[in-house]
């Protein structure tokens, strides 16, 4: 679904919405990308003039603190002006529609949107009403997609497992809530990972996940098995307890990931998280400050993948 | 006024007639076929050559958005797209603002119809207060004022006492409840199948449970009060296997389907297209492939439009706020034959399932064509196609999952009550 929408005439990504349906090509083009800017972090001039003189709007419907400022960063090293709107306490709340908001701030000569909204699908109305000069980019909608933290897991995996054809990879937790775990799953399966386990209470899948070509498991024994990499899922608060989990607790004992639970997984496995974690309800903070843990560079490698992506589509335009 | 329908092909499900002859129609009654009567002098002739002649669709669940909903469509713009579409008695739910659940609203509504061109209304009352699902309306005093059946259309029944007492409460005056089977708690906030696009899209799900749990409660329940129930709007295979034990099971039930979950899937959501954001959710193809059986061997009684307009603001949202619903009556008749078609059934087989099968639910005289019974006709060209777009619908709801696609059959004239209702600028 939606590549047509996402592509160029001639093959290029004009926005970003899911990885669903995107060519692997183009996959691999924006983790190459990354891996080039990712030294740009690193420079005393922390700036390259790709963006300058284009106005990026960080539209966000649901609150975020962290992937808003990463790709406030991203845009300003890619030496974009920024424009960072908090629309979940403005517009809407006073009746505006979603695409009223869109046309005004297209009026004030936008270049591209980065939108995060709690309703799935929402980047996608946005991305077929917008000018054609106008690029969007999906920084998370409702349960569906967040394509660019799905990039910035795979930059990771990449960058310590060195590619993907002969790797186990295990998600554990909140699938059924989760955007990243969507992007995750369809990255994996664009990048040819022959094996992709989702593993958590059935509560928490949706009940025909497998249609997603994941095997499921409901153990951890069976699910992080020789696992080469390991990737945790924050379990939000107000679904600890309640009718999909009884407690905390219980979560924990049962699927939270712990040093003794790691050992099942290979010795060199790596253990990921999208963040903001919840220490010793879904990881055992010996594991996530532990030597198996890249949870912080997966921080670090965002900024490069989001300046890749906002590069190209910003490109794609020319 | 009379009219002569010349040389139409006269098919009525009911009797099994099927023939080119003519129509005679005088003071609202279908007064001879074949033949002219002695001394019939018509106002008015059809030349019906190449068209079919059907008895007047009657359509189960038409809204037309009055009182309250004005900004969406118009009892005026919804019954002459009815009218566009062939039909000529339809039932409009009570899911209106206010509800219809008492007599005055009830009878407001009559009259504005009545004064209105187009079909005959026939409106549902609510079977609880608010449709809040508590305290059950005032069900006598609605008959009375005009009501034929009674409902919570689209909202829930929390409480199965209520239930239990509105079937026993119906039962005493031999009123008809129609429901649509769905658990409160399963749905919730759920908007699309909890299927294959649910599980990719992380769209909120509601799961086939929701049906069934509901469904199996009703039957429990009309097994019990022997209450005549009719179940709106089927949209899973497992819906449609209970339907069809409870029927063998000698139990009072007819049963309906939407004409969209006729020929839609899941699938047809993939790309969070808004027009198939509908109530209940399309479900997987093999829900959908056992709705389209069920109804060929006669467990699903009857296709209703499921008519919703809306204004275009409601659907240019994101997929899980947009309001829920199509327009439908104008799809109605073509949908229907599509249907018929790809199961290779005739088009008496096909029209059966929109005339004379919900007129006996109705229980009004209509739905077929006889001397002496009502001159409701739909004429209509079979071999005719059209694109489905805002311009070609008149109702004032454009919001279709058929937009841009091409419809088989036409209608050409639609006769209500003896009279030329609806003529199309094409005949």
């Amino acid at each position: 679904m939606s590549a047509n929408l996402q592509l160029t005439e001639d093959g290029r990504l004009r926005h970003l919405l899911t990885l669903e349906g995107l060519p692997q090509r183009i996959l691999t083009q924006i983790l190459d990308t990354a891996e080039s800017f990712v030294s740009v972090g690193e420079r005393e001039v922390k700036k390259v003039p790709l963006l300058r003189g284009k106005a990026v709007f960080n539209l966000f419907f649901e609150n975020s603190t962290r992937t808003r400022t990463t790709f406030e960063i991203a845009a300003k090293r890619l030496s974009a002006d920024v424009i960072n709107l908090n629309i979940a306490t403005s517009a809407t709340n006073k009746g505006e529609t979603l695409l009223d908001t869109v046309a005004n701030l297209s009026a004030m000569q936008a270049d591209m949107f980065v939108v995060r909204h709690a309703s799935s699908g929402a980047p996608h109305l946005i991305a077929r009403h917008v000018a054609p000069h106008i690029s969007v980019v999906n920084a998370g909608d409702g349960r569906c997609a967040h394509p660019t933290q799905g990039l910035l897991d795979m930059y990771t995996i990449r960058h310590y497992k060195g590619g993907f054809h002969n790797l186990r990879v295990a998600i554990v937790g909140d699938v059924l809530h989760s955007r990243v775990a969507r992007s995750q799953i369809h990255a994996l399966t664009i990048l040819g990972c022959p094996e992709v386990r989702v593993v958590a209470p059935r509560t928490l899948l949706p009940r025909d996940v497998e249609s997603m070509g994941v095997h499921v498991h409901h153990k951890m024994a069976t699910g992080i098995k020789d696992a080469d990499v390991i990737i945790m899922l924050r379990l939000q608060n107000e679904r600890m307890q309640g009718a999909l989990l009884p407690s905390a607790g219980e979560y924990f004992k049962y699927w939270g990931l712990t040093e003794d639970k790691l050992k099942l997984a290979r010795p060199d496995a790596i253990v990921m998280h999208p963040g903001p974690m919840n220490r010793g309800v879904e990881i055992d903070s010996g594991v996530a400050d532990g030597k198996h843990s890249v949870i912080l560079p997966q921080v670090t490698f965002g900024i490069a993948v989001r300046m890749a992506v906002m590069s190209m589509v910003a490109g794609s335009n020319t | 006024m009379k009219i002569c329908i010349r040389n139409g092909r006269v098919i009525d499900p009911a009797s099994g007639l099927d023939a080119v002859q003519d129509v005679y129609i005088a003071a609202g009654k279908v007064v001879a076929l074949g033949a002219a009567p002695a001394d019939f002098h018509a106002n008015c002739e059809v030349d019906a050559t190449g068209l079919v002649v059907a008895p007047g669709l009657v359509d189960l669940s038409v809204r037309l958005r009055e009182p309250g909903f004005e900004y969406m469509a118009t009892l005026e713009s919804e019954m002459h797209a009815a009218a566009v579409g062939g039909i000529t008695s339809l039932a409009c739910p009570p899911d209106t603002d206010p509800p219809l659940d008492e007599p005055g609203l009830v009878e407001m509504l009559k009259f504005r119809a009545k004064n209105s061109p187009g079909p005959r209304v026939y409106p549902v009352g609510a079977l609880t207060w608010k449709l809040k699902g508590e305290r059950l309306t005032e069900m006598a005093e609605l008959s009375e004022a005009g009501c034929v059946a009674f409902s919570q259309a689209d909202a829930p029944m929390v409480d199965t006492m209520v239930l239990l007492r509105a079937m026993e409460y119906a039962y005493t005056f031999g009123f008809p409840l129609w429901l649509r089977p769905q658990d409160y708690h399963l749905a919730k906030d759920g908007v699309v199948h909890d299927g294959i696009v649910s599980a990719r899209y992380g769209l909120p799900a509601i799961p086939v449970p929701a049906e069934t749990v509901a469904l199996q409660t009703i039957l429990l329940l009309v097994r019990e009060t022997r209450a005549r129930v009719h179940l709106c709007r089927l949209s899973s295979r497992a819906g449609v296997e209970m339907v069809r034990r409870a029927k063998a099971d000698g139990l009072p039930v007819t049963c309906d389907v939407g004409i969209h979950h006729v020929h839609l899937s899941e699938l047809d959501t993939a790309d969070f297209n808004a027009h198939c954001h509908l109530v209940p959710p399309l479900r997987s193809q093999r829900d959908r492939d056992a709705l389209r059986a069920a109804l060929e061997d006669g467990t699903i009684d009857c296709i209703c439009s499921d008519h919703a307009p809306v204004d275009a603001n409601a659907k240019e949202k994101p997929f899980q706020e947009a309001e829920a619903g199509a327009t439908g009556v104008e799809l109605l008749l073509p949908l229907t034959l599509k249907w018929a078609a790809e199961r290779g059934l005739g088009l008496a087989d096909a029209l059966d399932r929109v005339t004379r099968r919900p007129a006996a639910i109705l229980g009004v005289d209509a739905g077929r064509i006889g001397v002496g019974r009502p001159a409701d006709l739909c004429i209509f060209d079979p071999a005719a196609s059209w694109t489905v777009s805002g311009k070609t619908l008149a109702s004032l709801g454009k919001n279709s999952p058929y937009l841009g696609m091409e419809m088989p059959g036409r209608v050409r004239y639609t006769v209500i009550d003896g009279h030329l209702d609806y003529r199309s600028n094409h005949a």
